[in-house]
């Protein structure tokens, strides 16, 4: 079943970590956001493949926008 | 005296800058990104001119932007704030050449402060203490020679750095071993330098700052201290004057430091030399600000000098307006940081739109603020909201007068650290004076015990 990961924090896309294809343990960095001069990593809540990357580097996105899918 | 000072930044600053000018007659213009449209420093300037994109790298960091504005405008200078283009030497020379006045000492004293090792070669031959350490260390093997010959523990520190990054602690070889490594290449990342250099680390010491003001004639004077140990990740959350920990003789010896070390770089206009206090009362210099600090407030309440057009005066060529021997600290100050952050959320930031705003108010309550109901925060600046700042006769009331404050003050649409400041206000620790730049950290873990 596919994990939608979620931005926890609005701000702007800094680093994207992985790329499509690749297999991430549980609590690997996925992206690092950036906000209000803090880099905020978001991880893999769990172990899997990732099947899609909705973002770009320098895009903004909202609190809860799926920024990555894991199978 | 100036006729029109373009203010090159944005927020708290930018509305305490044109206050300054306005109460000096003169004509304030204010730079704005496409995210500030609407702040109210633009409102309260006599002109504003946009600068670009809302990230600060296409707006406030881009000299090429601020120049234009400069010429556009027709202000004779530039006050620079904190943070920004405040300590870019190329930017305060660029500022000259265009011919204006920049707002802050000259670009050579810039320079040479915001080289960490060289700043630390200037306090040593003006007499001032460093912490034991090296100047830059050109690899791993010279860098475990020098720390075997200061003694473990030592600090790792990018000689071109700034708010922490880059800077690693190190408990013994194995882990300057393998901190060298990352430390140069975050430093390399961050400022383009990875230079690193080598620093014995102070155990429990406390973060003691000194005010320092020069003219261009080179009279130079101290604005006694500020206590800054309440600090989050190397940001400060409270800062206030007098320094519980500083009597009469170390307030005496921290100043004259200053002004040795003012008079020793061709220092004018108004600067901070920050330094490590350990428990046994040694004391050394950590690093010298060439700008204004966030934390002036405090030093304003407790000398009654206003320091924001004490910069203008001064960069306008005009003498210091008192000598040491008329300068006293009277009463006590403290000034709270109101960040937008999520203490229950590990202080994650907090951007969004501030449906409500109620600030503390009375005769010794004074709000610093960049932001009014109805604003949205954006994600692009830091979290910094506000700065609450009380005073009393004694420390004691200076701190019921601080908790009254944070009582006081009402913000909805987003979330602060306010019950964070609730809880340091309450502790009997920070009561008692007892600090250290670890105390915030520790409350932060004992809090977190089941």
């Amino acid at each position: 079943m596919p994990t939608q990961v979620e931005a926890q924090i609005t701000g702007s896309v800094w680093k994207i970590e992985k790329a499509v294809g690749e297999e991430v343990a549980e609590g690997e960095v996925l992206i690092i956001l950036e906000s209000m001069k803090m880099e905020i990593p978001v991880e893999a809540p769990c172990a899997g493949r990732i099947a899609e990357i909705r973002v770009q580097e320098g895009a903004s996105v909202e609190e809860g926008a799926v920024l990555v899918v894991l199978e | 005296m100036f006729r029109r000072v373009l203010v090159a930044n944005r927020g708290e600053i930018a509305r305490r800058v044109i206050r300054a000018c306005h109460a000096l007659g003169i004509e304030a213009v204010a730079v704005y990104s496409e995210a500030d449209a609407d702040a109210p420093h633009v409102r309260e300037a006599d002109a504003a001119f946009a600068i670009g994109p809302a990230p600060a790298r296409d707006s406030y960091l881009r000299s090429e932007a601020l120049l234009r504005a400069l010429a556009d405008s027709g202000a004779d200078a530039v006050h620079p704030g904190y943070g920004f283009l405040s300590e870019n030497a190329a930017f305060a020379a660029a500022v000259a050449e265009a011919g204006a006045c920049f707002v802050g000492p000259p670009p050579a004293a810039i320079r040479a402060m915001g080289d960490k090792a060289t700043a630390r070669r200037w306090m040593e031959q003006a007499g001032v203490p460093v912490t034991p350490g090296t100047s830059v260390v050109a690899d791993v093997a010279a860098a475990e020679r020098a720390a075997a010959e200061i003694g473990y523990p030592v600090m790792i520190k990018a000689s071109a750095g700034g708010g922490g990054i880059g800077m690693v602690p190190c408990e013994d070889e194995a882990a300057l071993r393998r901190g060298f490594e990352s430390a140069g290449a975050r430093a390399r990342a961050a400022f383009g330098d990875g230079s690193l250099y080598l620093e014995r680390l102070v155990h429990g010491a406390r973060h003691v700052e000194v005010q320092i003001a020069a003219d261009r004639a080179g009279a130079a004077v101290h604005l006694f201290e500020r206590e800054c140990s309440v600090q989050r990740r190397h940001q400060k959350v409270i800062e206030e004057a007098p320094s519980p920990a500083a009597g009469a003789a170390l307030r005496e010896a921290l100043g004259a430091a200053g002004v040795r070390a003012a008079r020793a770089i061709g220092y004018h206009n108004v600067g901070t030399l920050e330094f490590l206090l350990a428990p046994d009362g040694a004391w050394y210099f950590m690093e010298m600000n060439t700008r204004l600090q966030v934390e002036h407030p405090v030093t304003e309440w407790t000398t009654g000098v206003d320091l924001v057009q004490l910069q203008l005066r001064l960069a306008a060529g005009e003498p210091l307006p008192f000598e040491q021997r008329e300068l006293t600290q009277r009463g006590h100050a403290i000034e709270l940081r109101v960040y937008a952050e999520d203490p229950a959320r590990n202080f994650l930031p907090s951007p969004g739109t501030l449906t409500k705003l109620v600030w503390p108010s009375g005769e010794d309550v004074r709000v610093d603020a960049g932001v009014e109901q109805g604003s949205r925060v954006t994600p692009f600046y830091d979290p910094l909201l506000a700065k609450i700042v009380v005073r009393g006769p004694t420390r004691e009331r200076a701190i019921e007068r601080a908790l009254a404050a944070v009582d006081a003050t009402v913000v909805e649409g987003l979330k602060t650290n306010l019950p964070l400041h609730r809880r340091v206000l309450c502790d009997p620790e920070f009561r008692r004076g007892d600090l250290s730049i670890h105390y915030l950290a520790r409350l932060l873990e004992r809090a977190g015990e089941p």
